[in-house]
């Protein structure tokens, strides 16, 4: 084929169907407004060979390994938590026996937001999103029969995310394990905080100060540790585009690495121990582009801007997590087959682990049941599709190296944009990347609201619903447990000991040395989540968003 | 008439904000006078706010599954801030079990996921006809 051919068929062939049998629509576009054509050809592929590359191989634009899902399937880790750290601690056990390959904490807003569960600032809060912890004392409950030698942990955490690794450090410690033998990831992402989450709670430039602390400490101490999960998850369910999601977050990435170096890192000490996080949308062959191109992107970023040598640095490795925001109230059965399509899109993308979100989660916290669907929707596609026996089934495909092309050359604008800004942090203080996610996610809804773009059984193919029944319900009285609980820790301590160490660490963030070792030391003799932070903020300040609409 | 003017606020420690900036705008185009005041908000400040702008409503936003705690407490902040008449109505991820609790308290409406805006309006316009009928 070629270019003439291509023509030639459009001329003859295309041209006089279309004027008896319209199309559907006059101009297709994909989830995130990309132009779509009716169909690719070998000329809308450029530079094959050379993009393309191998599995394994720089610019490992097909995955990041050279047998991928034939040597191993992605991590199925579920993201679980809520109430206590027991009831959090029964669900893990539960999830690891019905075959979930890799944990995954989700901590309530209190805690990532740096307030104990006594705090007024906790009420209504404490164990609803997900589990409350408050001092080592609740760690040690969570992971209680769960030897962290034996399984990898990623936590979604943030701006207290040194504290919560400094407790996941000591409960290895008194199970007997040694932090080298650690696995598992800190979210870490800060930044995104800024733009599409909102858990922070210091300004962007001592935020990323603890980052590095954190990236420092573990290259030395805790080896196996991912220290830092990019994510794109959260931006796009803020409502961005496919493009957006990569482009933020791989700026973000530049930010972190570009921080660390700044420090006297070197970049193939801590690269290597990098990951990221990304959404798994509804447009099936976009998700896949805009992996893929996050991939080759971050490959060209390592190697050619920061002068990685090792190709660890150059590898992009990312958890996928389904997209929430894509899950209906209505006819949320529904929600498994979005789910299922988004789950699939990531293994085409690659990924290396996944969770898959319920039916339910729209409506409330999901339950077992419904947790349980959504994990053996990952064991059908791992066990049954026959997906997983090929790497990269859908490369080559004209349509997906150009959409691929497409997401990384847009991506690039705004990479180069956000240069000019004067880096990820500057742009965010300027609100840039704020107003872009704004104004994709306004039309976005816009698009539903005037049916532009159609959502099952919510602006079309509508029921009369009853309400569904059997929903999760936390038990409002949880809070008074954890305060209990919390009390009789701090009645119990050494209040002298937590009193010097508190006075230590100001010191410590005052002179620039790493915090990391006088944080373990803090949560040993258990200070409070809210002790340490409050300690910092101290220090810091908070960070103030400016509200535009 | 006077425009009416709509504050839309997320009481507590939720930061997720989409659905809330995307109903503040969509208003705001309506032509209502919108105030949105970010996230991270505790009831007072919330009260405070509605009465230092003298709303007509306050769209209240929350997923973090602690609506039936605060809810309830920004109608009892607005109360002892003597604003009784400001109308309060809510959205974001709150299952239909609690929505007789949540009226019963003094929030209007509840709003789901999957609400269209003229929805909405509807609801403003109707609340907003019916309190202008018992000023005058």
């Amino acid at each position: 084929m070629g270019e003439n051919s291509y023509k030639n068929w459009q001329e003859k062939t295309l041209i006089p169907y279309i004027k008896k049998n319209p199309t559907r629509k006059k101009k297709f576009e994909t989830s995130s407004y990309l132009d779509v054509k009716e169909l690719y050809a070998d000329s809308d592929v450029k530079n094959y060979e050379q993009n393309l590359g191998y599995p394994g191989q720089y610019p490992f634009t097909r995955g990041p390994y050279p047998t991928m899902y034939r040597g191993q399937f992605w991590t199925m880790r579920q993201y679980a938590g809520f109430g206590t750290a027991k009831e959090s601690n029964e669900r893990y056990k539960y999830l690891l026996k019905q075959g979930q390959t890799g944990l995954s904490v989700a901590f309530d807003l209190p805690t990532q937001i740096g307030y104990d569960s006594d705090s007024p600032m906790s009420e209504g809060e404490v164990g609803k999103v997900g589990v409350a912890i408050d001092t080592i004392d609740d760690m040690e409950t969570l992971f209680k029969d769960i030897p962290l030698d034996k399984v990898s942990t990623s936590m979604t955490i943030n701006a207290t995310a040194f504290i919560l690794l400094a407790m996941y450090i000591v409960v290895g410690k008194k199970q007997g394990v040694d932090k080298k033998l650690l696995r598992g990831t800190i979210q870490n992402d800060i930044l995104k905080e800024y733009i599409a989450r909102g858990t922070y709670i210091y300004p962007p430039k001592p935020s990323m100060r603890i980052i590095t602390d954190i990236f420092d400490y573990c290259a030395k101490e805790v080896p196996k540790w991912n220290t830092i999960s990019i994510s794109g998850y959260h931006i796009r369910e803020a409502g961005s585009t496919a493009v957006q999601e990569a482009a933020f977050t791989l700026a973000n990435g530049i930010e972190y690495v570009k921080s660390a170096i700044d420090k006297g890192l070197n970049v193939d000490e801590f690269a290597g121990r990098l990951s990221f996080f990304f959404n798994a949308h509804n447009d099936i062959l976009e998700e896949v582009a805009k992996f893929r191109a996050a991939r080759r992107m971050w490959a060209k970023i390592m190697k050619e801007r920061f002068q990685a040598k090792n190709e660890k640095s150059q590898m992009l490795r990312f958890h996928t997590q389904t997209g929430g925001s894509t899950l209906t109230a209505q006819q949320p059965e529904n929600n498994i087959v979005r789910v299922t399509l988004q789950a699939l899109a990531a293994v085409l993308g690659g990924t290396q682990s996944l969770h898959t979100n319920s039916m339910d989660e729209a409506l409330a916290l999901p339950t077992e049941k419904s947790v349980r669907i959504a994990l053996r929707t990952q064991q059908i596609i791992a066990y049954e599709s026959g997906v997983a026996n090929v790497v990269d089934p859908l490369g080559g495909s004209y349509y997906i190296e150009s959409l691929t092309d497409t997401i990384e050359e847009k991506a690039w604008e705004y990479i180069n944009k956000i240069d000019e800004l004067g880096g990820m942090v500057a742009a965010i203080e300027q609100g840039f990347v704020q107003k872009e996610i704004q104004e994709s996610a306004f039309q976005y809804q816009m698009d539903i609201e005037n049916k532009e773009r159609i959502i099952v059984g919510v602006n079309s193919f509508q029921i009369e619903e009853e309400p569904p029944k059997d929903l999760l319900k936390v038990d409002p009285s949880l809070r008074n447990e954890q305060i209990k609980n919390l009390q009789r820790v701090k009645s119990q301590r050494d209040n002298t000991k937590v009193l010097n160490n508190i006075k230590l660490l100001k010191e410590t963030v005052q002179s620039n040395e790493n915090i990391m070792p006088v944080v373990i030391e803090c949560v040993e003799n258990y200070a409070t989540l809210q002790e340490i932070a409050d300690a910092l903020r101290q220090e810091f300040g908070e960070y103030k968003e400016s509200v535009v609409i | 008439m006077q425009k009416v003017r709509i504050l839309i606020a997320k009481p507590g420690l939720d930061g997720h904000d989409r659905g809330a900036k995307f109903v503040a705008r969509a208003l705001q185009e309506k032509g209502y006078e919108v105030i949105y005041t970010g996230i991270r908000q505790t009831p007072i400040q919330i009260a405070l706010a509605a009465v230092q702008e003298d709303v007509d409503f306050v769209g209240l936003s929350l997923l973090s599954g602690a609506h039936n705690e605060l809810f309830p407490k920004v109608i009892e902040e607005l109360h002892n801030a003597g604003a009784d008449d400001i109308i309060v109505f809510g959205g974001g991820v709150i299952p239909q079990s609690d929505i007789e609790f949540l009226k019963s308290k003094g929030i209007k409406a509840i709003f789901g996921p999957g609400t269209s805006i003229k929805t909405i309006v509807d609801f403003i316009e109707n609340e907003s006809k019916s309190r202008n009928s018992k000023i005058s």
